[in-house]
């Protein structure tokens, strides 16, 4: 049984969507029946917050169809009082009845915001609590025109618009883009988060059900992004190690930064690939934006920033691009101005610290102060204060 | 698909060359003859009645709030047709795009339209239409005889329609932007989006938004300084309260849009790297003050409407408004919470929890004003007499439907249901739910309120209904499908899909917007009709629906200079107070009445920077610096224009009100 934020509203979670909508219950609402605890407690969450709504919703909207009905101007045995316009309890009331409600509201988002943030890494699984050193899977995503591309460091292979991911393991995702802002979606899994380029976010989630699934960009960007989506398998552990042995097996080829630079220009219904080898700095090279070679890395960059720049030399440090990416991507060159950048001082590129992620949090539900939590054997404090993890 | 490489600067075209016109696509062939001919016929008849003299004059001129407040009225008419045409094609390619099928409309094209669909919504529908609004009522509810600076007033609305014309000439003349209606970078910035699209969308945001700014200034002041009398602040109405809010909004609000536009458009035509993905950009930051501007611009919208409700809800009540005060304090409450919850709009952007959390709150927060203006309606509807005139339908269809977009709104404000209904059809449900159900049902409860008001009679009853069920009904089938199809994963703007179990959603969807189309169509049936019918619709009084706000104390359509004498106000519901007390309309002892003069500088002036902003979008230089150097030119010139006011003789104004006095008794 997933122990989740909102246990105690389960049966209603089961209840109010498909008591509302009767006609739906065949129909797939992914987010309100997902396959993974996240998705899952996201997807409660709604249920609780309408449940919780509909309180305050329901009377009205009653009371406004009562009111018109019943004080309708051809109604003349009702009371008419045209100079009332004032009542201190009714004030009081009128104001007092919103705000519990958001009180209750406020409380839960609170606790469900820490609870649910998806740089959090998992504590436990629907099924038991992970011990605090088991290491969850990594996945490194790259958000492409317009294809998805994902990197496991620790197998050493990669993938183009397929996700394989071993049930019942918490992933660690890694997230970034090589050219504008998507968003990584799998409803089934876990909420989204955005792919930026030259950023990294981290999204953390948990597959409880095996399945395909589906994923894709849910952030506009540009004329391919309908095609922008990539099949998400649920594996069993087994099956999973399986799939990777396939994909070294692979004849695609490993993914150096060449082939990364090829397959980073734009290109829609890209066919699922798979790369038996890849570059271990590819990722870190892709964040810092310096794929293309010789190109300075931001971490080195800033760097030399943080302590005190290059100086008035810095400005003969640029080269002019050798690689055009604006007009690999289909959208032209940049007229007018030649295309420069900041070329690398260091011929042997820095990798970007490795910061610790913050302690693994156990999101289940606080019983209150001094109450252990459910499938835990002693108290331990809900670690709000953890410093986030820069990216 | 490729885009055809740019063409060289040309010293006299700039990038402007017979490439831009879109003779490929036939949907905008076919547009564009049936816009070129009806606008051939328009003009035509135009020419043909000899009225060029009378529009220039006693329209294009004019610095009377009154008419300014009726073009503004008619832009948003013209653009909702323009933006709802985008609706219906968005609908027809999503209903169609399945199974393999790649609908009828292409990337490009597509991108564009929802785009336009976006920006011609808020920009030139919702926001002339409640400008309009507060242009033709405030000055007449606090009693004015125009707003403070009338010739400003004229020329905001030109500037207004200049950014309208702009947008629309890039339906002919090249291409509109392909970002979505916030064009964020990266995908907006030069890289990615080499062409004119988001250069149109620039300039005719920024030549607008000009307008806007000063239209909100100029309100702000008329409301401070030129109410009547005795009309304290806690004695004006509550449709004039919301509307300073609103403009205090707008003050507040649009120059950092401006600014946040002026960076990208650096970033584009100076290459600086504001927002950039390298050299030290951050695209963040303009989507964090985009938004800083853009979630202000919800509660500009949805303000003046709140008041609208309540003055139509304590009309038809026949009611003093419950609560008066503290539906002020929940206005106020509104205007200054709208600042603090930007950051709802992408929670997904990596914030931690407790920045979430706080913005997520603040969000509710917003609620518990709004709710206990939603109570006070009810409770003014409480032992009232409910007239269901159309004004008053359109309340309660308000009330019933807000309160669902309310709630889903809430539900999107905490961040972890956020996560999973983030950019989906759920949140395109809700801001349509909140913008139709709101915005817009307000503003046609406001048409058929102020209709007799503006023109001397009332609307047909007959074609407002039908208008109405085909709305409401409209709406409820448009929008629920998309609530749905939220929670099962489908994210906005997609153009094709996959998966052919959505597709029955996405047709009763279609079948929504072609019910929405009926409830167009019925209410230009109405308008037409009414005017057709408007002896028989006639109203004498000036005050048909037993109004309470002074408005109403004035005749339909009320003279040039709104109020022989200016009132002088005692209590809230001024107009009613003076009917309760028997008040006598003054017959004599008139004045000279002073009133500014037209002047042409507000539509030459706009003119030049409608060329300015072409000239921009297309890189023109030198029509660039001639236009620019125009405007300034003739901003100067217009200085020493000395005569910029007159003097309505006694004797007219005498005149005028002996009319109304007949009238008066004709009608009793």
């Amino acid at each position: 049984m997933p122990s989740n934020l909102p246990r105690s509203f389960a049966r209603i979670r089961r209840l109010a969507p498909f008591a509302a909508l009767p006609l739906l219950s065949g129909c797939g609402l992914v987010v309100l029946d997902p396959a993974g605890d996240i998705a899952r407690q996201q997807g409660n969450l709604i249920v609780i917050s309408t449940v919780l709504m509909l309180l305050i919703i329901v009377p009205v909207m009653a009371l406004t169809i009562f009111f018109a009905w019943r004080y309708r101007a051809s109604n003349k045995e009702a009371t008419y009082k045209p100079d009332w316009d004032h009542s201190t309890q009714l004030e009081l009331v009128i104001w007092s009845a919103p705000l519990l409600i958001i009180i209750c509201l406020g409380a839960l988002t609170w606790v469900a915001t820490h609870l649910l943030d998806p740089y959090r890494p998992l504590a436990t699984t629907p099924e038991q609590v992970v011990a605090a050193n088991a290491k969850p899977l990594d996945v490194n995503v790259v958000a492409l025109d317009w294809k998805w591309l994902f990197i496991y460091p620790e197998q050493g292979v990669a993938t183009v618009n397929e996700l394989a991911l071993p049930v019942d393991r918490p992933v660690r995702f890694r997230i970034s883009a090589s050219s504008v802002m998507n968003s990584f979606y799998i409803p089934a899994l876990a909420g989204q988060i955005y792919a930026m380029p030259g950023m990294e976010t981290k999204l953390h989630g948990i597959f409880d059900k095996t399945g395909e699934y589906e994923g894709f960009s849910a952030n506009y960007s540009g004329a391919g992004f309908s095609h922008m989506r990539f099949a998400v398998k649920s594996l069993p552990a087994a099956d999973f190690d399986k799939w990777v042995a396939d994909a070294k097996a692979s004849t695609d080829g490993g993914l150096d930064r060449a082939t990364y630079l090829k397959l980073e220009v734009p290109s829609e219904k890209e066919p699922v690939r798979h790369f038996a080898t890849v570059d271990p700095q590819l990722f870190d090279a892709v964040v810092n934006m310096c794929v293309e070679p010789g190109k300075m890395c931001m971490h080195d960059m800033m760097a030399i920033d943080a302590r005190g720049g290059a100086g008035i030399a810095g400005i003969q440090n640029v080269r002019s691009v050798a690689y055009d990416k604006f007009a690999a991507r289909g959208t032209g060159s940049l007229a007018g101005w030649s295309v420069r950048y900041v070329a690398a001082l260091c011929s042997q590129q820095m990798k970007s610290a490795d910061r610790p992620d913050a302690r693994p949090v156990n999101p289940a539900p606080l019983k209150g102060e001094g109450l252990s939590r459910p499938g835990e054997a002693e108290r331990t404090a809900l670690n709000t204060s953890t410093p986030r993890p820069m990216s | 698909m490729t885009p055809t490489p740019l063409p060289a600067t040309d010293p006299i075209f700039g990038k402007l060359s017979l490439a831009a016109l879109p003779l490929h696509e036939p949907i905008l062939i076919v547009t564009f003859l049936g816009v070129a001919v009806g606008g051939l016929v328009v003009l035509g008849l135009i020419t043909r009645y000899r009225l060029w003299g009378y529009l220039w004059k006693e329209w294009f001129t004019t610095v009377d709030h009154k008419r300014i407040g009726i073009m503004y009225m008619i832009l948003g008419l013209i653009m909702f047709l323009r933006g709802f045409a985008d609706a219906i094609m968005m609908r027809l390619q999503q209903a169609m795009a399945f199974g393999g099928s790649e609908g009828y409309l292409p990337a490009h094209h597509y991108d564009q339209v929802f785009t336009a669909h976006g920006v011609i919504m808020i920009f030139f529908v919702a926001m002339p239409f409640i400008t309009g609004l507060m242009n033709y009522i405030v000055p007449l509810q606090i009693g004015a005889r125009d707003v403070s600076f009338p010739f400003l007033n004229n020329f905001s609305f030109w500037m207004t329609a200049a950014g309208a014309a702009l947008t629309m000439i890039s339906l002919f003349v090249g291409e509109y932007a392909q970002t979505g209606w916030l064009a964020y970078p990266p995908l907006s910035g030069i890289a990615y989006s080499p062409n004119v699209g988001v250069d149109y969308y620039i300039w005719g945001l920024q030549i607008a938004g000009v307008g806007t700014t000063l239209s909100g200034i100029n309100l702000i002041v008329t409301i401070l300084k030129l109410r009547a009398p005795g009309m304290g602040l806690m004695k004006m109405p509550v449709f004039t309260w919301t509307s300073l809010c609103s403009n205090i909004l707008i003050v507040a609000s649009f120059p950092i849009l401006t600014a946040t536009l002026a960076l990208l458009s650096l970033d584009r035509y100076a290459g600086t790297n504001f927002f950039t993905n390298d050299l030290g950009g951050s695209p963040m930051m303009y989507v964090n003050l985009i938004w800083i501007w853009g979630h202000p611009e919800v509660y500009i919208l949805i303000l003046p409407l709140f008041g609208v409700f309540s003055e139509v809800t304590s009309t038809f009540s026949g009611k003093k408004l419950f609560g008066y005060t503290s539906m002020v304090y929940a206005t106020v409450c509104i205007t200054i919470l709208s600042y603090l919850v930007w950051l709802h709009h992408f929670f997904t952007m990596g914030s931690g929890a407790s920045v979430n959390s706080f913005f997520g709150i603040t969000t509710m927060v917003i609620s518990i004003p709004t709710g206990a203006k939603l109570f006070n309606w009810l409770f003014t509807m409480y032992r009232g007499r409910i007239r269901f005139e159309l004004p008053m339908m359109w309340t309660i269809a308000f009330m019933l439907t807000f309160v669902v977009g309310g709630m889903t709104g809430v539900l999107l404000a905490v961040p972890p249901a956020d996560f999973v209904l983030h950019n989906s059809l759920f949140l395109i449900a809700h801001f349509h739910n909140v913008i139709i159900g709101g915005v817009l049902f307000g503003l046609f409860a406001a048409i058929n309120y102020w209709w007799p008001k503006a023109f001397g009679f009332k609307l047909d009853v007959v074609w407002g209904k039908i208008s109405f069920w085909c709305w409401v009904v409209g709406f409820w089938l448009a929008f629920m499908p998309l609530y749905i199809l939220g929670l099962m994963g489908v994210t906005r703007r997609m153009r094709v899909f996959d998966d052919p179990s959505l597709q029955i959603w996405f047709v009763i969807a279609a079948i929504g917007a072609g019910v929405i189309a009926c409830g167009i169509a019925a209410m230009l049936i109405q308008f037409g009709v009414s005017i057709w019918k408007r002896k028989e619709l006639a109203d004498e009084s000036g005050d048909p629906w037993h109004g309470r706000t002074l408005e109403w104390a004035t005749s339909s359509p009320p003279p040039d200079y709104n109020f022989a004498f200016t009132p002088v106000i005692h209590n809230l519901d001024a107009w009613y107070d003076m009917k309760t007390r028997g008040h006598e309309r003054p017959v004599d002892g008139f004045r000279d009445i002073h009133m500014p003069s037209n002047t042409g500088t507000g539509i030459i002036l706009a003119g030049f920077c409608l060329a300015m902003g072409f000239a921009l979008v297309w890189h023109i230089w030198w029509l660039v610096i001639a236009s620019f150097a125009a405007t300034i030119a003739y901003a100067i010139f217009h200085t020493f224009n000395y005569k910029r006011d007159f003097d309505i003789p006694a004797a007219t104004v005498a005149a005028v009100e002996a009319a109304r006095t007949r009238q008066l008794a004709a009608g009793a």
